[in-house]
């Protein structure tokens, strides 16, 4: 039952991709469009299996279901990078902001800033993952202030280019950074994914698991350095768009009507697959490139979640 | 054979356990009682590793539990704790399953099924094994769960208030149950129960706490003695023997 939900996923997901990739297609710059349409294809894909990834994750470690990693502040310290970069250099920043060091210092200083967090609150001998989303969220709350004031005072030519980053977009992704981000998040989806039967585990609660013989506490700091990095290194990639995770974590709970990880973080990698393709083909052929898909996401994750709350609140 | 040594416990500034020091025999159960807050709960926390303590050590089989890896531990010792709240839905089966989480790190193999059959029938919920968590009643809930600790099939349980929403006849069946496991198997056993009458006429040994520290412990029928209960309750209580069983009357 679950493997049938699963192929029917993959199934969904191929022919978006199919769709994508052959729609509109011009014979005579074939190879031209085949290979930039792949990288996106692939941009996409990585995108989606990270935030897909991390976000369940992330739900189980935390016990709550309506969290995304982006509560840890990720998506702020990104957007103050860009600002602060727009800020001191000017316009001239369009070159550097295209360069590969500049992507890996912004991953630098995404998952230094967790693990800033990570050193402050749980070295200490505490573990309170709530302490340390509080603080990060108050911490993400800052640095957007900061960035907004920076965006107030600038040019508005040079507003133009952090608007650029505010939102997740395929349309130009550097092919250097798409390989070596592959490799990053290839590696930890794998790490990830062999704790899946001890998230399996995690889900009945801390005690049990403790019981269980779950190393909980050690698990919980782990995956979240992992989380850190996985959605440092694609909001690095794409920009910010750590809401698709939300909807497809919970798309993906409701659908499969499971608590088992194997199944869970599949389908919620494939979900976002199919959310982000579906939403380019409409972004790119409907609209004509005249919005951002991230709007286009966060519109179907509303109406979803409206239609969430409306069949719940009936239910009572 | 757990050893407890000058154990402490702090919330904040206020001490729930004072230099707590026991030992508990193996193949028996042992009863914690007494009042609310007396630190009972605490204390099974600490010894099954769930909670650490401030101070003092715990020795499992002559080992520091805290030094211990924790899946051996899974093996050795379970614990199950009062309130007992799962917000996914899940079947009787697949929680039970959980139990054999030590042995097979999620993937059951035919031993693993046939303990967990075992373990569902123990606490008579065959014909609800497929049933989810949220359809079933508050005792038949506490049923599966000590159903996931028995699959656990560790030497030690440990049952913060077992009989939890259990009725009568189902409180019978499980105390009788644990009375044959400690028998047949030899497994140990300790208890938090507040029905003084269980406890007096199921276990072997008594232990009573209050305001954090033991002020009582020994066999059961040195402990089911007016003078020594109303020390622990502040409580009138008579000790009636009927039919070999030690009463308490305090209504």
């Amino acid at each position: 039952m679950l493997k049938r939900k699963i192929i029917l996923l993959v199934v969904i997901a191929l022919s978006l991709a199919g769709l994508y990739l052959f729609i509109h297609m011009n014979f005579q710059a074939m190879e031209y469009l085949m290979r930039t349409r792949l990288e996106k294809i692939l941009a996409m894909i990585l995108c989606a299996v990270s935030i897909g990834v991390s976000t369940v994750v992330f739900q189980t470690i935390t016990h709550n279901r309506i969290l995304t990693p982006s509560i840890m502040g990720l998506d702020s310290v990104y957007m103050f990078i860009q600002t602060i970069v727009v800020f001191l250099f000017g316009s001239g920043t369009f070159v550097i902001m295209q360069s590969d060091a500049y992507f890996f210092l912004t991953i630098l200083l995404m998952v230094g800033f967790a693990f800033g967090l990570y050193q402050l609150l749980f070295r200490r001998g505490q573990s309170n993952l709530f302490l340390l989303l509080l603080v990060g969220l108050v911490l993400g709350t800052f640095f957007s202030s900061l960035s907004s004031f920076m965006q107030m005072i600038i040019d508005p030519n040079e507003f133009l280019l952090i608007q650029d980053s505010m939102f997740a977009s395929f349309t130009d992704v550097n092919t250097n950074l798409l390989l070596i981000s592959a490799v990053i998040i290839i590696v930890l989806c794998i790490y990830i994914f062999r704790y899946r039967h001890y998230f399996d585990v995690m889900s009945i609660g801390r005690d049990h698991a403790v019981n269980l013989g779950v190393p909980y506490e050690k698990i919980v700091k782990r995956m979240f350095l992992v989380i850190a990095v996985l959605v440092a290194v694609s909001t690095a990639l794409v920009g910010p768009i750590t809401f698709l995770g939300l909807l497809t974590a919970n798309l993906a709970r409701e659908f499969l009507q499971t608590f088992r990880h194997t199944y869970l973080l599949i389908a919620a990698s494939l979900l976002s697959v199919i959310a982000l393709l579906g939403g380019q083909l409409v972004v790119e052929r409907i609209f004509s490139f005249s919005t951002p898909i991230s709007v286009i996401i966060n519109f179907v994750g509303g109406v979803y979640f409206i239609y969430l709350l409306v069949r719940e609140s009936k239910k009572i | 054979m757990i050893v407890a040594e000058k154990l402490s416990k702090y919330f904040g500034s206020k001490k729930v356990i004072q230099d707590v020091s026991i030992e508990v025999k193996r193949g028996a159960i042992t009863s914690f009682i007494g009042p609310n807050g007396a630190g009972k709960s605490t204390l099974l926390s600490m010894v099954s590793r769930l909670l650490k303590q401030d101070d003092g050590i715990v020795y499992l089989d002559g080992k520091d539990v805290h030094k211990q890896k924790s899946k051996d531990l899974a093996k050795t010792i379970a614990i199950l704790r009062q309130s007992n709240v799962v917000q996914m839905r899940l079947t009787v089966r697949e929680l039970v399953s959980f139990g054999r989480f030590p042995y097979s790190s999620g993937r059951l193999t035919d031993e693993d099924e046939q303990k967990v059959s075992e373990a569902i029938a123990y606490v008579n919920l065959e014909e609800m094994e497929d049933n989810y968590l949220n359809e079933l009643s508050g005792g038949q809930k506490q049923r599966a769960f000590i159903a996931m600790v028995l699959a656990q099939d560790t030497d030690y349980i440990l049952l913060d208030e077992p009989l939890n929403n259990l009725d009568m006849k189902h409180a019978v069946q499980m105390m009788k149950l644990l009375r044959k496991l400690v028998e047949d198997f030899g497994k140990t056993i300790l208890l938090v129960i507040h029905d003084i009458n269980f406890a007096s006429v199921y276990s072997d040994r008594i232990v009573a706490m209050k305001d954090g520290k033991i002020v009582a412990e020994g066999p059961t029928e040195d402990i089911i003695q007016s003078d020594v209960l109303k020390s622990i309750y502040d409580l009138d209580i008579d000790v009636h023997n009927i039919s070999c069983n030690r009463i308490c009357v305090y209504f």
